[in-house]
């Protein structure tokens, strides 16, 4: 039953995709929009995603991978349910956000851009958020953390179990 | 657009200001290494990425070096390209490439067919290298039967990518992910054989490096030789016996037929034999069939099925018109399906014992020799595929003089063949001899003058119209997918009308193969081996398929009528609607 939900679902979004592309005065050079548009709708981009786009825009799946895989704000694994954006910007750099940050990966036992296998956590490593003064700086779904220290990552953990 | 005037290491130029550096240079006679450039004008192969540095010039007035082979020239542009400063430049590019690149040299598939090797002999790079760090280590691929991907040696120069996307627009190899990670592969990291890969190996004859080589079969072959319970026959394509003797240092264009059989004879081969007795054969299904869809209406155009890298490509992309290709297995499986009924029949030999090697200028047909359908009562009708290159490094490891063999012929039957099965080996040929063919038993008279001179040349894409009783019958010819492509398209939408057509899938035809020896990117080579091919057919007594002695007494003895019962059962094929990834 629950998996017959999930592909409605599934189909939904495809449709909703589809209407964006169709929606399209152009397609050439359209790939990054969809992909945008693609990932907000899924997520996070998916090999099936990723397929349907090249057959959508009439371009070869290595095309469009090549793409996925160039930037890092595509992602084609699925985020955790609580995001761990860790800034790496000069600032919070020199200020120990890679002592922050691998504490964060020893917890989760994950790498950057992964995700916790219950779908928890995920942790992606930002530069510069514009809040220097408060470096180092960590985010959870959009709320900041100022002054991390590496003690401070199980006490910050706590908060979203 | 006109003309400009530069200097260049104090030579005055007045040239078109279209030109790049290194297109200038030449017209003084200046040489500037390159690596990952390539340019193979006639063929409209362009690579000029500039990704490699190794072409770093100075220029004056500017602040740092230009890589000539995409700098533009402009009105009073003074360069210079051996100043300490470009010469040192271009030698920190290639030693940085060689800090992440296994120094296996005297191993490596490429020793002494590599480029990257030679240019870092050329900079003087001897000793201790200067740069070391981190190397990236990649899954070697092997999953197909053509293609043998070792990443670890790629410099990234991205011939391989222009060629897959550009030329033979198959879209299988792209750039993946960035800096230090990145890798040149199939979607999603796929292995070659998941995708829709034709194999033609055009990204394996432009690889600068051992990244991208053949999948080699010459042990297995030693072993079938050394197996005394073995009856080992070995098959030549048309176009090996034009481009072997670069492998030897002869000049391109040098036709080495004698002394190739004589080499195979000598490498112990049981019978040796040839594929152009095959391409022959070929003509007479194809020929029955195009004059039987002509008087029956049926499908048109009808397109040449020779080619393996071709039949996989429409297979993937084109689904929807698997009716339009001949149904005419390709002339080596034709050869094998024979020597395993017919010629195995006639000599008292068991088919389980026969060993059918190809020697081919393709890479595709290696993995054809392994489709499940090319196969007669259980056995493959081709069992080992080796390319040009591999029979070279045979004869090499033997230690046959090459230069100094006499010349030999082949074993018969099944050697003799005409100058329609010789011109197979290049764009254009096959269609030709088909309609040498096709022309007389229309007509039914006698065709004087053989030469159909309006179906060749280079060009990517060339029609003709024919004279065929009352009747206009229209030609094309394509060679490289790109092209094919695009007369495909055209067919689909109804845009372009023909009777037949000729498709190979690499540009030249078989004698620009992925299995040939490698072309470096000098494009007059491969003209030399067309030239060749021409000139080889011009000297052969019969240059009408039908005419064959060989294949008449093959018919009345065996098969019976041309595109009859047996024949179909024996020597046709049908075809797979693929996926497209």
């Amino acid at each position: 039953m629950k998996k017959v939900c999930t592909n409605k679902l599934t189909d939904e979004k495809f449709k909703a995709l589809d209407e964006f592309i169709d929606k399209l005065s152009y397609k050439d050079g359209a790939l990054i929009t969809v992909l945008h548009k693609a990932q907000e709708i899924f997520g996070y981009l998916p090999v099936e995603v990723q397929l349907h786009v090249a057959q959508k825009l009439d371009m070869p799946a290595a095309k469009v991978n090549g793409v996925v895989t160039f930037y890092s704000y595509f992602s084609e694994t699925p985020k955790g349910e609580h995001v761990i954006s860790v800034c790496l910007g000069t600032a919070c750099f020199v200020r120990g956000a890679e002592n922050i940050i691998k504490e964060f990966e020893k917890r989760l036992s994950i790498k950057p851009g992964q995700t916790t296998a219950d779908g928890k956590f995920s942790i992606d490593a930002l530069r510069c958020v514009g809040a220097c003064g408060l470096a180092p700086v960590v985010m959870v779904d959009g709320k900041v953390y100022g002054r991390v220290k590496v003690e401070d990552v199980d006490a910050i953990l706590k908060n979203y179990i | 657009m006109g003309n400009v005037n530069i200097v260049i290491n104090d030579i005055k130029l007045n040239v078109p200001d279209t030109m790049t550096i290194l297109e200038a240079a030449k017209e003084a006679n200046i040489k500037i290494p390159t690596l990952c450039h390539l340019n193979l004008h006639d063929l409209k192969a362009v690579n000029k990425v500039a990704s490699c540095r190794v072409c770093m010039v100075e220029v004056e007035g500017r602040r740092n070096l230009a890589p000539a082979c995409a700098t533009q020239i402009y009105e009073g542009m003074v360069i210079h390209t051996n100043t300490p400063r470009s010469v040192r430049g271009r030698r920190t590019s290639v030693e940085l490439l060689l800090s992440d690149h296994p120094a296996d040299c005297l191993v490596c598939e490429k020793n002494r067919q590599c480029d990257l090797q030679k240019i870092a002999a050329d900079l003087g790079i001897r000793g201790e290298l200067k740069y070391k760090g981190e190397m990236s280590t990649y899954e070697k691929d092997s999953s197909s039967h053509s293609i043998y991907r070792n990443l670890d040696k790629c410099i990234l120069c991205r011939r391989c990518e222009t060629m897959c996307n550009e030329v033979q627009t198959c879209g299988i190899l792209s750039a993946m992910d960035r800096g230090f990670e990145t890798v040149v592969s199939p979607a999603f990291g796929l292995p070659m054989v998941d995708t829709a890969c034709t194999f033609c190996g055009q990204c394996v004859a432009v690889c600068p490096t051992a990244a991208l080589t053949e999948i080699n079969k010459v042990g297995e072959v030693w072993k079938a030789i050394n197996d005394k319970e073995k009856y080992v026959v070995v098959q030549t394509a048309p176009a090996v016996r034009v481009a072997l003797g670069e492998e030897f240092d002869m000049e391109p264009g040098t036709i080495v037929t004698g002394k190739m059989a004589a080499a195979l004879r000598k490498l112990g081969f049981d019978k040796v034999f040839d594929t152009d007795f095959a391409a022959d054969l070929t003509i007479m299904e194809e020929a029955s069939e195009f004059a039987h869809r002509l008087q029956h209406n049926g499908t048109l155009p009808i397109l040449t099925s020779c080619c393996p890298g071709w039949v996989k490509f429409f297979e993937h992309q084109f689904p929807d018109l698997l009716d339009i290709p001949s149904s005419c297995m390709s002339p080596h499986e034709m050869f094998g399906v024979i020597v395993k009924t017919y010629y195995a029949e006639k000599f008292n030999i068991k088919p389980e014992d026969i060993v059918v090697v190809s020697v081919m200028p393709c890479l595709a047909k290696k993995y054809e020799a392994a489709r499940p359908e090319l196969s007669h009562d259980e056995l493959q009708n081709v069992d080992y595929v080796i390319t040009t290159r591999e029979l070279a490094a045979m004869i090499k490891e033997a230690g046959i003089d090459f230069e100094k063999l006499q010349d030999d012929d082949f074993d018969h039957p099944l050697g003799e063949s005409t100058g329609a099965s010789v011109i197979f080996g290049t764009t254009g040929g096959v269609i030709e001899a088909a309609l040498r063919t096709a022309y007389e038993w229309l007509t039914g008279t006698t065709l004087e003058n053989v030469d159909f001179v309006q179906l060749r040349g280079f060009e990517g894409i060339r029609e003709a119209t024919v004279k065929v009783n009352d009747m206009d019958v229209k030609i094309a010819v394509a060679h490289g997918l790109g092209n094919a492509r695009k007369l495909l398209e055209a067919i689909r939408d109804g845009k372009a009308q023909y009777h037949a057509i000729e498709i190979m899938a690499c540009p030249g035809g078989c004698i620009g193969g992925g299995g040939q020896p490698y072309h470096h990117g000098n494009v007059e080579i491969l003209k030399k081996r067309v030239a060749a091919i021409y000139s080889e057919d011009k000297g052969k007594k019969i240059r009408k398929s039908h005419e064959n002695p060989e294949i008449i007494k093959l018919y009345e003895e065996f098969l019976g009528k041309p595109y009859g019962e047996k024949a179909h059962h024996l020597l046709h094929t049908h075809y797979i609607a693929r996926k497209k990834i």
